[in-house]
């Protein structure tokens, strides 16, 4: 399987071959087809010799949309899906556009299939209804009468291999609604056997991340940083980076925020760093330490909230409580996190023969990098091209709205004659150091409850740094000064929650914030299902039991959270824990998924508690690759609950504490005995996967400890009286 | 300095400073890029290969320590038996998701079984601790571990 990822490989083999069918839509989303791909956003190439290309607009981080998207058209057209091979599209925002998020190309809040399913399965169903048709006319016989199967053409008593109706179906229009498959009719979508596309170049080290790029005659370039947030460079001494072999200089990037090493190889970039000394000014520099954050934070929860979220009245709210039989009242603190995916950031930049440049970049949201890098270069952004290459992780990092790592090599490249490629290079201290995080959050929630132990009246405060505030994106998601990525989870619970009241209140920020695999959910879930558990506890009732009555309402959404639960529930043999162990669970929407899960531990908190097993049930609509949805739970789950463990940021003075793996300790292969994870059947529309295992995980786990050691309400539990085994 | 490296079966005549750790002359200079940077303080193990035979963090592997040492790397790994059933258990069960770490996940887990050919889910956790994946695949890891046992055996 070839893997092409550059524009100039796409547009090259396009002429190369023969005749080829495209099939996509146009701008206004109408399907088109054509033999070439001008005006058309393609979403699959077949070729004459019957090869199958899937278009991925998407970017794969290994949350799967290659399998995915190659999966939907070899589904609906008839090809076996080894079959379909996949390529990224080159970046064009008016063409590749992620419908949620508008004239805007960019993969984020889990939208890839949830946008693609119908896109990519139209694709395919035209393309098979005009291979057909060009068969029918050739055969002269009934189109009715043929199908596709494994890419042959069958019927009529003849068969050929689709590859040879490719030029004549490429002279036709598309058809404007070709007929999708019924759920019943489904091979590949659903089908637990399929496997991903990307494993083999991934398991024999010939997958190409963007930090494997190595252009003739590039340089490395690293950025020394200021060691506080906010410093800015004043003046170098490089005499002693002049020493290092490989070092060719260095320079002030023209933002002040760092200064540029450049060098032959990445090991004498690093070790010039090392040697060079930089001047900083600290006069607009950060000076808090993350202790005055929390107490900001907390102080905030603590006074009349700035915003009301939901509108409820406060005071009437208050009343509620007060008048309760018993008040649960709790104040949470959730400290920056940093998202260390596992590629260090990189990006490289070099000139093209038209007088534009073309960036090699593991790239999230390729629209945004194309609007810094035209402005940074003074280039109009048609001039700009981006070569999506496969990323090691993101959670968030890539997906900055400033395109920061991007914006940095385009700087870097700037003060060059612009001769050699530039290939900027983050080391992992420079990610874990970095700036950019997860925001700090306070939440104090007051909750009343009746003799029964029902809820009577629940008061919620969260102040957070807001993180879409002052970004392009605010005008789009910002309403009425509330950043709906504060209160997500909260505001729009599912619970029946009598006399609820949400207020939010932002607070400075003290680095850049960045969304956080899950985003608001990391702890309003947390939250959420402490809170709603406790309570249950406090009533004498069963944590299930108390949630599904919540649930009770007839609602789509309650009723699949309610059926999670109970699946989660059932598969844990909730209440059923031997001897010495105990069990937590939790559930939570986001991203228009359902997520239940049960965590079960032993040991204690004081002696060390050890994660035995973890089972999951998730409800993401149609499920269609289903041990995708399955690899991806484990993927949330470990994440969440590592973080939850023992990592955190912490600033002394404006200057970040912890500085690579071993005071940012990822989760490992020993922290979960077990994951487990159950998918819902479901008929409708398919939902994100990426994120939602994400947030019911470290409160399942808060709740396990809790069954007989303390209620954990600050974040990570290491550091608040919790060892683990 | 100059020093003649033995890297998958060939000889390699390379120009290094020397404190340069081996990682660096793989990639940039030998332009092998399966072996993978990852924190370069031996914490990850996404840059693992075999030093002799056994697994060592190439990060803080320094190349005037090298010479007449025998290096394999990820790129040819399939050429042991343990190394082809690894990578076979690997493919079976989709451990992959972004696949940056993979490369050491695998180097070592060949270092494992050359050791240990039937090792127990427990003596998994304990040998690939150092290997470090965000994606959080550590479920399939000790399963396709499990499972190239079992393919060995056959
Ligand atoms: S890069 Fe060597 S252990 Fe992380
Ligand atoms: S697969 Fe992404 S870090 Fe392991």
């Amino acid at each position: 399987m070839t893997v092409n990822t550059s524009r100039r490989g796409f547009l090259k083999s396009a002429a190369a071959a023969a005749a080829v069918l495209y099939i996509g839509a146009r701008p206004n989303g109408a399907l088109a087809a054509g033999a070439a791909p001008a005006q058309l956003n393609p979403f699959v190439r077949i070729d004459t010799s019957g090869t199958v290309t899937a278009i991925i607009k998407h970017f794969e981080t290994g949350q799967g949309p290659a399998t995915g998207l190659s999966t939907l058209i070899a589904e609906e057209l008839g090809a076996a899906l080894e079959q379909v091979q996949y390529e990224f599209a080159p970046s064009d925002p008016q063409l590749f556009n992620n419908l949620a998020f508008g004239p805007f190309q960019g993969t984020g809040g889990s939208t890839a299939m949830a946008n693609s399913f119908m896109q990519y399965r139209q694709a395919g169903a035209a393309a098979r209804e005009m291979l057909i048709a060009a068969a029918a006319q050739s055969w002269d016989t009934d189109p009715s009468a043929l199908v596709i199967e494994n890419g042959i053409i069958k019927g009529a008593g003849r068969t050929a291999p689709m590859g040879e109706f490719v030029a004549a179906a490429a002279q036709m229009e598309a058809p404007a609604e070709p007929r999708l498959k019924e759920p019943g009719e489904f091979r590949l979508i659903g089908n637990t056997a399929v496997r991903r596309k990307d494993s083999l170049i991934k398991t024999n080290g010939s997958a190409k991340f963007a930090m494997d790029v190595h252009l003739p005659n590039q340089m490395v370039v690293v950025i020394a940083r200021s060691p506080r947030m906010g410093g800015s460079a004043a003046g170098i001494d490089d005499s002693s980076a002049k020493s290092v072999k490989g070092f060719i200089r260095a320079a002030i990037l023209p933002n002040k925020a760092g200064v540029a090493v450049y060098a032959e190889n990445t090991w004498a970039a690093f070790q010039a760093r090392e040697a060079l000394s930089v001047d900083w000014d600290f006069s607009a520099a950060e000076t808090r330490s993350s202790d005055q954050i929390r107490e900001e934070l907390l102080a905030a929860v603590n006074s009349a909230p700035q915003y009301n979220v939901n509108g409820a009245d406060q005071a009437a709210t208050a009343a509620l409580i007060d008048s309760a039989d018993t008040v649960l009242d709790r104040t949470f603190y959730f400290p920056l996190l940093a998202h260390a995916p596992m590629e260090p950031l990189t990006c490289t930049i070099e000139a093209t023969e038209d007088g534009g440049v073309l960036l090699h970049d593991g790239c999230q949201m390729p629209t945004v990098p194309h609007m810094a890098v035209a402005e940074i270069l003074q280039l109009p952004q048609e001039k700009i091209r981006v070569n999506t290459m496969l990323a090691g992780g993101s959670f968030g990092r890539r997906a900055t709205p400033t395109s920061d790592y991007q914006a940095e090599a385009a700087m870097a490249f700037a003060l060059t004659d612009r001769s050699r490629p530039v290939k900027l290079v983050w080391s992992r201290e420079d990610d874990i150091t970095g700036g950019y995080y997860r925001p700090a959050v306070a939440h104090r929630v007051r909750v009343g409850l009746d003799a029964e132990g029902s809820i009577t009246g629940w008061d919620h405060r969260i102040a957070a740094q807001s993180i879409l505030k002052g970004t392009f994106f605010e005008s789009v998601l910002v309403h009425d000064g509330v950043d709906a990525t504060s209160v997500e989870g909260v505001a729009d619970s599912d619970y029946r929650i009598p006399g609820m009241f949400v207020g939010l209140t932002d607070t400075a920020k003290a680095t850049t914030v960045l969304w956080w695999r899950s985003v608001g959910h990391t702890h309003t879930g947390y939250v959420m299902e402490t809170m709603i558990d406790e309570a249950a506890r406090i009533a004498g009732r069963d944590p299930v039991n108390y949630r599904l009555a919540m649930l009770e309402g007839g609602s789509k959404h309650q009723d699949r959270l309610a059926t999670v639960l109970k699946l989660a529930a059932e598969k844990a043999g909730w209440g059923k824990a031997t001897e010495g162990r105990s069990q937590g669970i939790a559930v939570h929407k986001s991203f228009g998924s359902y997520v239940a899960e049960v965590v079960e531990i032993s040991g204690t908190a004081e002696e060390g508690v050890r994660i035995e097993k973890i089972t999951c049930a998730v409800d993401c609509g149609i499920p269609v690759n289903p041990d995708v949805i399955k690899a991806q739970m484990e993927g949330g789950i470990g994440y969440g609950i590592g973080h939850a463990m023992r990592d955190q940021i912490t600033l002394t003075g404006g200057e970040v504490d912890q500085f690579n793996f071993p005071d940012y300790e990822p989760l490992r292969i020993g922290d979960i005995g077990a994951i487990e994870v159950h998918i819902v059947p479901s008929a409708e529309a398919p939902t994100g996967v990426g994120e939602p295992g994400t947030p019911p995980s470290a409160p399942a786990l808060a709740n396990a400890i809790a069954v007989s050691g303390p209620r954990i309400t600050e974040l990570p539990m290491s550091e608040n009286g919790v060892s683990f085994a | 300095m100059a020093i003649s490296l033995k890297l998958n079966g060939q000889t390699h005549q390379v120009e290094a400073e020397p404190g340069t750790p081996l990682l660096w002359v793989i990639r940039d200079e030998l332009k092998l890029t399966g072996t993978k940077f990852g924190c370069g303080v031996a914490s990850c193990g996404a840059c693992t290969v075999h030093l002799n035979g056994e697994p060592v963090r190439s990060c803080q592997t320094y190349i005037e320590d090298l010479e007449g040492a025998e290096i394999t790397t990820i790129e040819k790994i399939s050429e042991s038996r343990i190394g082809q059933a690894v990578q076979a258990a690997w493919v079976e069960l989709d451990v992959v998701q972004c696949g940056y770490c993979q490369s050491g996940q695998i180097m070592s887990a060949v270092g494992l079984l050359s050791e240990n050919p039937k090792p127990s889910a427990e003596e998994i956790d304990d040998y690939m601790n150092g290997n470090a994946c965000r994606c959080a695949t550590y479920q399939r890891i000790r399963a396709a571990i499990l499972r190239a046992s079992e393919i060995m055996e056959a």
